[in-house]
């Protein structure tokens, strides 16, 4: 496969994203047409407040309300493809995901404790405080699973699983304990353990893109390793590959990515399981095509869901829930075809 | 791709002093001292859990042991960077698993992995060279399949193909045929062979069936309880006395004239020795 593969690939899905972002942003309460709504962000980039000839109130809607939960949407579901493509190689297992290895269930601890403690009167910035919390439980969780699976030497897929679902089961426990703390303004974690981009803002865009573009970058550097890594630990070792320091190095990026994604949309559940599934049924397994289209169909998929949730559904369904709903039974779908097909290895 | 002038050929291996290795303090190989040279296929025999596998990860610097020293080609195998090394040491593992459905040709195009720079295509000569893998492994045929539907005797030979299309100076394997028919065994075996007599690589072979080990080898190893019973060439030490200090059977050692090697058959001892061995 060469690199022609890969460019023919990912220059038609940029103009298909770009497109569906312009698209999206047209839609809403206030009607705006595509060619204002790229007007309005040229007027925006050029650092100029007010296009000529354009209703301010949608150039403000478009530039500072439905555009930074937009590309939060877009950013937030490429981060959740690569790094769910990336968990489902390094761990051998199409299962796997940021919720296999309890980072994302480790996320919502941090910022389901940070809700409880403001409920107890500690006056923290929650706008601040839950992204950091929530980052840091992720990124402790998967220090905590590392730990325990360290015990064996290799680092093996097995032991990182079991110890990652140990983990996730006793932070589940602690946020239930959370909730019932939590008591009759429990709906306010209910609500983010559901997931929402509702309150993306610039900032979040400024966090979540230099990581959306780095951390595919390094999943794309080793995307070769990764392949040669399905053909297991001790094969890839004698073709030259450093196994646990390539699991570390990758763990790590893919943690920082789902983190920093759960910081700041809350658990928006089968995007990292469905998008990488998806894509190696159309296209194959080979890493080097997989990791980038992940980020696009990752991103396309939250557009498309979050557009729904904001300006096409009555009432706006928290988008995890619509993922779930959506992905579900999809997922459902497409494993009884593979069983019909006679195989169930992916 | 020619290797450097500091990589060139010496006559000696691999030199083992003292190697002593240990999974979490159980001892696996102890006091190992062995010299392996150019120009012999090797056999490593021996009984269940002897650690004929983990000689092999030592030799290929699949693992690292706790004490003594192991240079291959003259340099410690702890200096060796992983990459280059890869370039010397093709292994065949016993069990090959793939999992995601990569198609056979992309599993034989990860044997360049070594040779390749990261970004880098293969080019023509290597496309002739997968396609050689191929042909020679006679898995043409199947180059688009995915290798999670090949049969055990199929990935087998996607394994093979791998490892000559990584271009190694030295093949390792690992009981590479003990799961397939007798048929396909001795066709991979008579094709890696083949490449050997035409001094196109080495071999060293991790062997369960000692009579594939003498139609296959020119020097046995015989390991029992982690420590080298006995080794020379195939001839001197294929022995109805030394096949009973290894493994605790009685045999008789002929040589075939239908093989044209020695072949040997087993019988269990008589009952009390038997209750002696254990």
């Amino acid at each position: 496969m060469g690199r022609r593969t890969v460019t023919a690939w990912v220059l038609p899905l940029t103009a298909v994203l770009v497109f569906g972002i312009a698209l999206s942003a047209t839609l809403g309460f206030l009607e705006v047409s595509i060619p204002d709504v790229f007007a309005i962000l040229f007027a925006k980039l050029r650092g100029q407040i007010q296009p000529a000839g354009i209703d301010p109130v949608a150039a403000t809607v478009v530039a500072d309300v439905r555009m930074p939960r937009i590309l939060a949407a877009v950013l937030v579901g490429g981060l959740l493809g690569v790094s769910g493509a990336v968990f489902q190689a390094i761990l051998l297992n199409p299962l796997a995901d940021s919720y296999t290895l309890g980072i994302s269930t480790g996320a919502a601890f941090g910022a389901s404790l940070v809700i409880v403690l403001q409920i107890f009167g500690l006056a923290l910035p929650a706008g601040v405080t839950i992204p950091i919390f929530a980052f840091g439980g992720g990124v402790g969780t998967l220090a905590v699973v590392l730990s325990l699976a360290a015990g064996d030497r290799r680092l093996s897929s097995t032991s990182l699983i079991l110890a990652g679902v140990i983990v996730a089961a006793i932070l589940s426990a602690a946020i239930g304990f959370l909730k019932f703390l939590a008591d009759e303004q429990v709906g306010l974690i209910i609500f983010w353990l559901m997931g929402s981009l509702a309150g993306a803002s610039w900032q979040n865009i400024l966090l979540l893109a230099p990581t959306a573009l780095l951390g595919t970058l390094a999943a794309v550097f080793y995307s070769r390793d990764l392949n040669i890594m399905a053909t297991g630990d001790r094969a890839a070792t004698s073709l030259g590959i450093n196994t646990v320091r390539l699991r570390l190095t990758l763990l790590t990026v893919a943690t920082l990515m789902t983190a920093l994604a759960v910081s700041v949309s809350g658990i928006i559940g089968f995007v990292g399981l469905i998008v990488p599934h998806m894509l190696r049924h159309l296209v194959g397994p080979d890493n080097r095509l997989l990791i980038p289209l992940a980020f696009f169909a990752g991103g396309l998929l939250l557009l498309i869901a979050d557009t729904l949730t904001r300006a096409v559904l009555p009432v706006e369904v928290p988008i995890g829930v619509l993922t779930a709903l959506l992905g579900g039974p999809f997922f459902c779908i497409l494993f009884k075809k593979r069983q019909q097909d006679g195989t169930t290895a992916f | 791709m020619a290797r450097p002038l500091s990589e060139q050929h010496s006559e000696i291996l691999w030199s083992l002093t003292k190697v002593n290795f240990s999974y979490n303090d159980t001892p696996v190989l102890r006091d190992i001292d062995l010299t392996l040279r150019r120009g012999c296929c090797y056999g490593i025999l021996g009984p269940n859990g002897s650690g004929k596998t983990t000689l092999l990860d030592l030799l290929g610097g699949l693992q690292t042991p706790q004490s003594g020293t192991i240079a291959f080609q003259g340099r410690p195998l702890a200096a060796w960077p992983k990459k280059q090394l890869a370039r010397w040491l093709a292994l065949v593992p016993q069990d090959f698993m793939v999992r995601f459905g990569f198609s056979v040709r992309e599993v034989v195009e990860m044997g360049l992995h070594p040779h390749l720079h990261r970004f880098a295509a293969p080019n023509e000569a290597d496309q002739a060279l997968i396609d050689e893998a191929l042909a020679i492994t006679g898995i043409a045929a199947l180059a688009g399949r995915p290798v999670t539907r090949l049969s055990g005797g199929e990935k087998q030979r996607v394994a093979v193909a791998r490892a000559l299309a990584q271009r190694p100076e030295v093949l390792l394997l690992d009981e590479a045929t003990s799961n397939l028919d007798i048929h396909h065994s001795l066709e991979i075996l008579h094709l890696i062979r083949d490449r050997f007599e035409r001094r196109a690589m080495q071999v060293v072979a991790v062997m369960h069936d000692l009579n594939l080990a003498a139609l296959f080898c020119d020097r046995l190893i015989f390991l029992k309880q982690g420590q080298v019973v006995c080794q020379g060439p195939t001839e001197e030490v294929l022995t109805p006395a030394n096949i009973e200090a290894v493994y605790g059977v009685e045999a008789e050692v002929i040589a075939n004239g239908f093989t044209n090697s020695r072949q040997v058959s087993f019988r269990l001892p008589a009952r009390p020795h038997a209750a002696e061995v254990g």
